[in-house]
């Protein structure tokens, strides 16, 4: 705790310290990790403490609406070739949960924190990072957060005036078009299946031409910007053509995405590909996702989505059929208590699959696999959907609430 | 009108800036339960940059921002196709922002009054207050002879009736059309308007098969097992009557 707080006020200390005990009592209550109280006590002695905790660090934010998270994750692995880094590896990624993840890296050189999209230009103001991660945007929890275009809207007034590198995904229109109000950006092919939310030019309003993975708007001109990272297959190619293979244990394409994207951040901290992509690794699972447990005898693995382009990606890695699919939906708050996005997913790339479906919107779920001509098998809990679920590994889907009430329920 | 072979003719206006709130779940109910019927479908996914063509049978329209909103009624006036659909006798149904272009005129995303398409006699302007989200309840219009209506709500428009649209249900849960008369929705002949999402012929799916037994010009479509829907709609009935 010495050594780096000393450029902190007494205040800040205090604040720091508030904010600690403040955790610990929660904790004591069985109330959670109490990053999150913690950080609100802080702040509300300091309102400026994360500009202060973040002056001695080399910061980099990540945002996005899907892989923040475990894009973070990566990150961190990969900037500790270079020194200690603190990171909200837990996902608390709102002012008050970043604080108190700050706070507790005293030692650190880096900073790696994920961000909520809503909070990104605040907090880029706040910490004023070194770079900025900006994977993609699509729709996500209509029912309370702004309408797509909008949240791109607001990143792009965010980052207009930042010094920040802002590494970001060339083949997501809106993150392009959000970004390009930013002097220093560094353009990553990382690939986003879903489209959904693009046809429109963010810009003019013009309809989007997309021939192969290139994009356009016929009306006014903006367009694809050349990347000078690219994922390509198990590979990812760096500026100066050198092609780096990409060995991860988390599975898709997205993460393999999410991994082009880190080793693009890493090499503005002067970390090479190859050391970056190295450690990257050693990520396991993120906060329980991509998991695989022992559950009643069988072999689950689980996996989170919590909105159209994480299902049509998480789609993309499950096993073939006949591997069974255990499907979860609930609307809680944390949700979106909207399910309409349930028709955004097409669900009949599981066709062939044995589909079991649990969680509080069981029967929401069950109406729009009817309506894709799907078999599948209605269950009061995880319990009867293993037992009913023919041999195999298998693959578990849920959002946000469902896959904390899985995680639960298999004691992971 | 009746269709002319064995084929309905489904066409969804606009996709790539009418379908936010999973609007293609309407479409993908019209065209199940016509199969379920025996129905050839062809579904025709138009984009705004392509013409509205003017020979469908039941036409979609959804819900979306406030910017391609306005874009699709600039798009929608100069084309024309959707206009001339309906002169031919088609069948439209609409949802929020779609409902709110087929009537006489809303408020755009600059502030302005937007001219809609006059297809329904109504006139759309903004609300002042919060956003109306949530479950919604009521009984449709008796002379469609439906059972309760159930939706989603997520607008903040508010939508007048002129003398020639009739309300298509009276809300015992929720907003509608926010005039605080209770009133939800509109429909004139074969057009419909509805501020329900959900999407909401997934959890009313007998107002699909309005529009189906309109397309085809009969009064009563083979059985479907509609259990799944059933067990939605009670569940959600219920749900919606509880106290937060």
């Amino acid at each position: 705790m010495a050594g780096n707080t000393d450029p902190l006020s007494p205040r800040a200390k205090l604040a720091v310290t508030a904010g600690k005990a403040a955790a610990a009592v929660s904790r004591a209550a069985g109330r959670g990790s109490g990053s999150v109280i913690g950080g609100r006590v802080s702040l509300k002695l300091d309102p400026d403490l994360l500009g202060r905790l973040a002056t001695h660090l080399d910061v980099v934010l990540v945002s996005a609406t899907n892989g923040k998270t475990t894009t973070t994750r990566l990150l961190a692995e990969a900037l500790r070739a270079s020194g200690p880094v603190v990171s909200n590896a837990l996902g608390a990624n709102m002012p008050a949960g970043i604080t108190s993840a700050l706070a507790g890296g005293s030692d650190a050189r880096f900073g790696v924190i994920e961000v909520d999209e809503k909070y990104l230009a605040g907090v880029a103001r706040d910490v004023e990072p070194k770079a900025i991660a900006l994977l993609n945007l699509s729709r996500d929890q209509l029912d309370r957060a702004a309408e797509t275009r909008m949240m791109a809207e607001n990143w792009r007034e965010g980052l207009a005036g930042s010094k920040a590198v802002v590494v970001a995904n060339a083949d997501d229109p809106l993150v392009v078009w959000a970004a390009s109000s930013s002097p220093n950006v560094v353009w990553v092919a990382a690939g986003q299946e879903w489209k959904d939310d693009a046809w429109s030019c963010p810009s003019c309003g013009g309809v989007m031409q997309r021939p192969g993975d290139d994009w356009f708007c016929g009306e006014c001109g903006f367009r694809r910007p050349a990347p000078s990272w690219v994922l390509s297959g198990d590979h990812v190619l760096d500026p100066h053509g050198s092609a780096w293979p990409i060995h991860l244990q988390l599975p898709g394409r997205a993460n393999k995405a999410n991994a082009t994207t880190s080793a693009a951040v890493a090499a503005v901290f002067g970390v090479p590909p190859q050391v970056a992509l190295e450690r990257m690794y050693q990520v396991q699972a993120v906060a329980g996702r991509y998991d695989v447990v022992q559950f009643q005898g069988r072999d689950l693995r689980l996996l989170l989505a919590k909105n159209p382009a994480g299902w049509l990606e998480t789609f993309s890695l499950i096993d073939p059929p006949p591997t069974p699919v255990v499907l979860s939906v609930n609307a809680r708050g944390a949700d979106g208590t909207d399910t309409s996005w349930l028709w955004d997913v097409d669900y009949t790339r599981l066709a062939g699959h044995p589909i079991f479906v649990l969680g509080d919107r069981k029967l929401d779920l069950a109406v729009r696999l009817e309506v894709a001509g799907l078999d599948f098998r209605v269950c009061e809990s995880l319990d009867e959907a293993v037992q009913l679920a023919p041999p195999g590994r298998i693959e578990t889907i849920a959002n946000y609430t469902a896959f904390q009430d899985l995680r639960r329920r298999v004691g992971n | 009108m009746s269709m002319s072979d064995n084929s309905l003719r489904l066409v969804w206006v606009y996709p790539d800036l009418l379908s936010t709130y999973g609007d293609q779940g309407n479409a993908l109910v019209v065209e199940r339960r016509a199969h379920q019927r025996g129905l050839q479908v062809e579904r025709y996914d138009v984009r705004s940059d392509q013409p509205v063509p003017t020979s469908g049978d039941i036409y979609l329209i959804g819900g979306g921002e406030d910017r391609p909103q306005r874009l699709a009624a600039e798009r929608l006036r100069r084309d024309g196709g959707l206009q001339r659909a309906v002169g031919n006798g088609a069948i439209v149904f609409s949802v929020c922002a779609g409902y709110q272009i087929l009537g006489q005129e809303f408020i755009n995303d600059l502030g302005q009054r937007e001219p809609g398409l006059g297809l329904l006699d109504v006139i759309s302007t903004r609300g002042e207050g919060d956003r109306c989200v949530g479950d919604v309840l009521g009984d449709i219009d008796p002379q469609l002879g439906l059972p309760p209506l159930t939706g989603f709500e997520n607008h903040q428009g508010i939508t007048h009736l002129g003398p020639s649209a009739r309300p298509l249900a009276r809300v015992t849960l929720g907003r509608g059309n926010g005039t605080g008369d209770g009133t939800e929705g509109a429909y004139n002949g074969t057009v419909f308007g509805t501020y329900m999402h959900g999407p909401v012929l997934a959890r009313n799916p007998l107002i699909a098969d309005l529009l189906l037994k309109l397309a085809l010009d009969v009064n009563a479509l083979p059985p479907t097992d509609d259990r799944w829907y059933e067990a939605l709609r009670a569940e959600r009935m219920n749900a919606a009557q509880q106290p937060a």
